[in-house]
């Protein structure tokens, strides 16, 4: 049963300049939905590719069902893959693209006419057989591209983005199906996305890159509720970033102090006294509340911009040191409030995160590139 | 074109009336006024076999030769497109020098090298491929590989890899992804690659000329017959039949060519996956480029030898004090280059807006393909027919004199070479850029001159660039468009006279070296002078 492992597998492009994956190890259990997130140029494609064979490492080991498969073509892998543009064939119908992979491993005819049946039933698309890739929507050129990587029995599946090129609605639509269908056939799939929610939704586990290295692997509810790093905390959900020292440390936490002598209370303890820090909060880990109050971890400042984006409503709220917050808040609970308003944010101490201050800066550690 | 709609109904309809006035209707129109003599042929038996059988020497040696091209040409186009050595771009610059070169001087390198004592011949005996068939044959491979090799690197360096490595990740070994995939794929420029060739090999008549001996083509049949004073029914004759079956293959080509399968089915997956290996791949890349080196480079710059020669014995200070044959020498340089710049001027004039008027079917879907069609016309005629009806058809209408019937012929050989090039060229800028140009205010020849020629002026160039050395090269219809005793000779003229094929050499080897010599480093300089003109206008954009 495919389990994939990438044991301190390094590629560089462009004459060694261009470091695209940079000693990434990982595990990828049995049966397993795992996704690998990271903004556009963080080497999540070119390490599946790798996993692929389509190239090849420069150096470290990857081993698929325990096997080393560094020497070993793609087409031996026994691998199906799905890619961004499909990449479905444009001179072959419907029907010639999904049995494609059994015909060139010449399985007996009636097998590969069996499964290229069952396989486009099961994306619903037997009865365009005979369309050609061109004269189908982009959602059905999708299922087609999964049934055609399924088709040669493959029980490991790698997908290249495989919903980015899809309209809004259809995506969310589409990638509960293929979570579906890689569960019921109990396959392990490798899914590469730039967007969180899209592996937040589908993965069992994610595995979050920048700039060719793996940051964190986890659930998503590990990642969201305790990110282990600044860029992490902001790329897989939202947080807002204040920069502060750690005034006193006791057995609860922390105080921190922020700027304006502003002090909260934080649940880590983690931190030595003295140190420079950024603490983040979720936009969706504040209340808000009208007017001046007295509450823990009171922050007062001034509704300075209110949007409205229907499940949820945004206001950027700038503090009394200056400082500016974003806090959101969902639009049927609670009361709204109008811009230039004065309202005290609060948040509870055990759903903050506290980070040594990054030596290269904050804003340099947040870019996505 | 022009923002005034009058304006710019009337250039297209001029460039529309030049095509068919100039360029379309004299070749095709002059033979068939001269049809009632073509019973001649079928009064003489003898002449009318010799003639059957140069027309199908024509067509077998035009397939077989692409054929080859293509099994021979397809290999080095891909180890150029997909390999990775900075070596590579030298040899790709290798490739188009039997393609820069003058037929003529391709077609008497060859003769040098495999059947005169100074080539390879001299290893094995008096002559180790002597002229005839084989040597014809030899010829049209060299000359037709290089446009196989450029248009299949083009075709694969546009090729999107996603296609082949889904095949790869099916379970295709490379072999078989290549083939069910890639090569279907390509599908279409192999074919327009194949009839480029095709069309190449029919129509050339200077080189062939050199290289043919007693043996008889299409061409070399017409140039024989006339200087046998056999009247103009064998030339009536075998255009005819060049030219309408020519047109027929073609129309198949065309009509069938989406039809056809290139058999992506079966599979035979053991053998194929031997195929894949990396020692199928070495040998067939070593076989490849040795086949490149020996049969095709070696043999075109052979010639460069009697031009070395020539410099050590003194002929090069007669050649540049003009005296002898020299002063003719320089003459017909100085006419062919004079044509050939009219050539180019003339057709990029007449030229471009036919260009866009197929790219962007401004003249709507239907007419516009059929110009498309048309167009291609001038390319299968053989050059020496086309000279021919040329010289009937003006002859019956005008007086022309010589030296514009001269410019006329070359305009029409080279016109569709650089139509498709800048047709092609527009074809690939997306309507979006007109689009938003226009929406930007652009009015359309601001368009046309701010979005459009800077974006084609590379295609601008290289469509001037072949216009330009097809005339300077030209022979066949050159000798055919004048009348027997006209004084005007282009260059490859005097040189096939210099060499004189039929008998003995009117000239020294050294000299006929160091004349070719003179035309190869002119064309390279011309070349040079064009590419720096092109980086120059690059830099202001």
């Amino acid at each position: 049963m495919p389990e994939v492992k990438v044991e301190n597998v390094s590629k560089k492009f462009g004459k060694g300049k261009i470091v695209a994956v940079d000693n990434v190890s990982l595990q990828i259990n049995n049966k397993e939905y795992f996704s690998l997130l990271g903004p556009s140029g963080c080497g999540k494609t070119t390490l599946l590719r790798l996993i692929a064979g389509l190239i090849q490492p420069d150096e470290g080991n990857i081993y698929i069902d325990r096997k080393l498969v560094n020497n070993v073509p793609p087409e031996d892998r026994g691998i199906g893959f799905v890619f961004q543009t499909y990449a479905l064939f444009p001179h072959m119908d419907v029907w010639d693209n999904v049995t494609y992979g059994p015909r060139v491993k010449a399985w007996d005819t009636q097998q590969s006419n069996k499964i290229g049946r069952e396989m486009l039933e099961m994306v619903r698309l037997y009865e365009r057989s005979k369309a050609f890739p061109q004269e189908l929507s982009g959602g059905m050129m999708q299922r087609v591209a999964v049934a055609r990587a399924l088709s040669a029995g493959a029980k490991l599946l790698l997908l290249d983005e495989p919903l980015g090129a899809l309209d809004a609605k259809i995506r969310l639509e589409l990638r509960y199906d293929i979570r579906k269908l890689v569960k019921d056939l109990e396959l392990t799939a490798i899914h590469v996305t730039h967007d969180q929610s899209e592996a937040m939704a589908i993965s069992d586990r994610i595995a979050v890159m920048r700039k060719g290295r793996v940051l964190q692997v986890g659930t998503p509810q590990e990642l969201y509720m305790n990110p282990k790093e600044i860029f992490i905390a902001n790329f897989v959900g939202e947080s807002n970033f204040l920069e502060g020292y750690v005034g006193s440390v006791n057995d609860v936490g922390a105080v921190l102090e922020l700027r304006g002598k502003l002090r909260v209370k934080v649940a880590d303890k983690n931190k030595s006294l003295g140190e420079r820090v950024v603490l983040a909060v979720r936009p969706e880990a504040f209340d808000v509340e009208k007017g001046r109050r007295k509450v823990e971890n009171a922050m007062s400042g001034q509704i300075e911009r209110v949007r409205f984006e229907g499940t949820d409503i945004r206001y950027e709220v700038r503090l009394e040191n200056e400082d500016m917050v974003v806090v959101t808040r969902p639009t049927l609970a609670g009361e709204w409030f109008d811009v230039s308003e004065k309202v005290t944010v609060s948040f509870p101490p055990d759903k903050s995160f506290v980070f040594t201050y990054p030596s290269k800066g904050l804003r340099e550690e947040l870019v996505a590139e | 074109m022009s923002s005034k709609p009058t304006v710019r109904y009337l250039t297209y309809s001029v460039s529309v009336g030049f095509f068919f006035a100039l360029i379309l209707i004299p070749p095709i129109l002059g033979i068939l006024l001269k049809w009632n003599e073509v019973g001649q042929i079928f009064e003489n038996p003898s002449l009318q076999s010799r003639a059957l059988a140069a027309v199908y020497a024509s067509f077998g040696i035009a397939l077989f030769v692409s054929l080859i091209d293509i099994v021979a040409g397809l290999p080095l186009a891909w180890f150029i497109a997909r390999g990775k050595s900075r070596w590579l771009n030298a040899l790709d610059t290798l490739v188009d020098i039997p393609f820069i070169l003058p037929t003529v001087a391709l077609g008497y390198s060859l003769l040098l090298f495999w059947s005169k004592p100074e080539g390879v011949s001299s290893l094995f005996g008096p002559s180790l491929i002597s002229q005839g068939w084989l040597l014809v044959i030899l010829l049209h491979f060299v000359f037709s590989y290089p446009i196989i090799v450029r248009v299949m690197v083009g075709a694969l360096l546009d090729y999107q890899m996603v296609y082949e490595e889904a095949s790869r990740t099916l379970g295709a070994p490379p072999f078989t992804a290549d083939r069910t995939v890639t090569l279907s794929i390509l599908k279409p420029s192999l074919v327009s690659s194949f009839i480029l060739a095709f069309a190449r090999s029919i129509s050339e008549t200077g080189a062939t000329l050199m290289v043919a001996g007693t043996f008889e083509n299409g061409p070399v049949f017409i140039a024989h017959a006339r200087a046998e004073n056999l009247g103009e029914a064998p030339l009536v004759f075998v255009s005819f039949v060049l030219i309408a079956v020519s047109f027929m293959i073609f129309a198949i080509i065309t009509a069938l060519g989406p039809r056809l399968k290139l058999s992506s089915k079966k599979v035979w997956p053991l053998f194929e996956r031997r195929l894949s290996g990396s020692n199928v791949a070495i040998s067939k890349n070593t076989i490849t480029i040795v086949i490149f080196f020996l049969v095709v480079l070696l043999p075109s710059l052979f010639v460069a030898l009697p031009a070395v020669y020539a410099i050590s014995n003194g002929t090069i200070s007669q050649a540049l004090s003009g005296t002898g044959i020299w002063q003719g020498y320089w003459q017909s340089l100085i006419l062919s280059y004079f044509v050939g710049a009219v050539a180019t001027l003339l057709n990029t004039l007449i030229g471009l807006p036919m260009a866009v008027l197929i790219a962007r079917k401004r003249a709507g879907a239907l007419p516009s393909t059929a110009l498309d069609v048309l167009v291609n016309v001038p390319l299968i005629v053989p050059s020496i027919a086309l000279g021919a009806s040329m010289r009937f058809f003006w002859s019956n209408f005008a007086f022309v004199p010589e030296i514009v019937l001269l410019v006329f012929a070359h305009i029409s050989i080279t016109y569709p070479y650089f139509v498709r090039a800048m047709a092609s060229a527009v074809e690939r800028i997306t309507m979006d850029l007109e689009e938003a140009s226009r929406i930007l205010g652009a009015r359309p020849f601001s368009l046309f001159r701010t979005i459009i020629l800077p974006l084609t002026k590379y295609s601008l160039f290289a469509g001037a660039l072949i216009v330009f050395t097809r005339s300077v090269d030209e022979t066949g219809a050159t000798v055919a468009v004048l009348s027997k005793e006209s004084m005007l000779k282009t260059v490859p003229v005097l040189l096939v006279g210099w060499v004189n094929p039929g008998g003995t050499p009117t000239a020294t080897a050294s000299e006929i070296g160091l004349g070719i010599g003179f035309l190869v480093i002119l064309s390279f300089a011309v070349l040079l002078v064009m590419r720096l003109t092109v980086r120059g206008k690059e830099r202001r954009y």
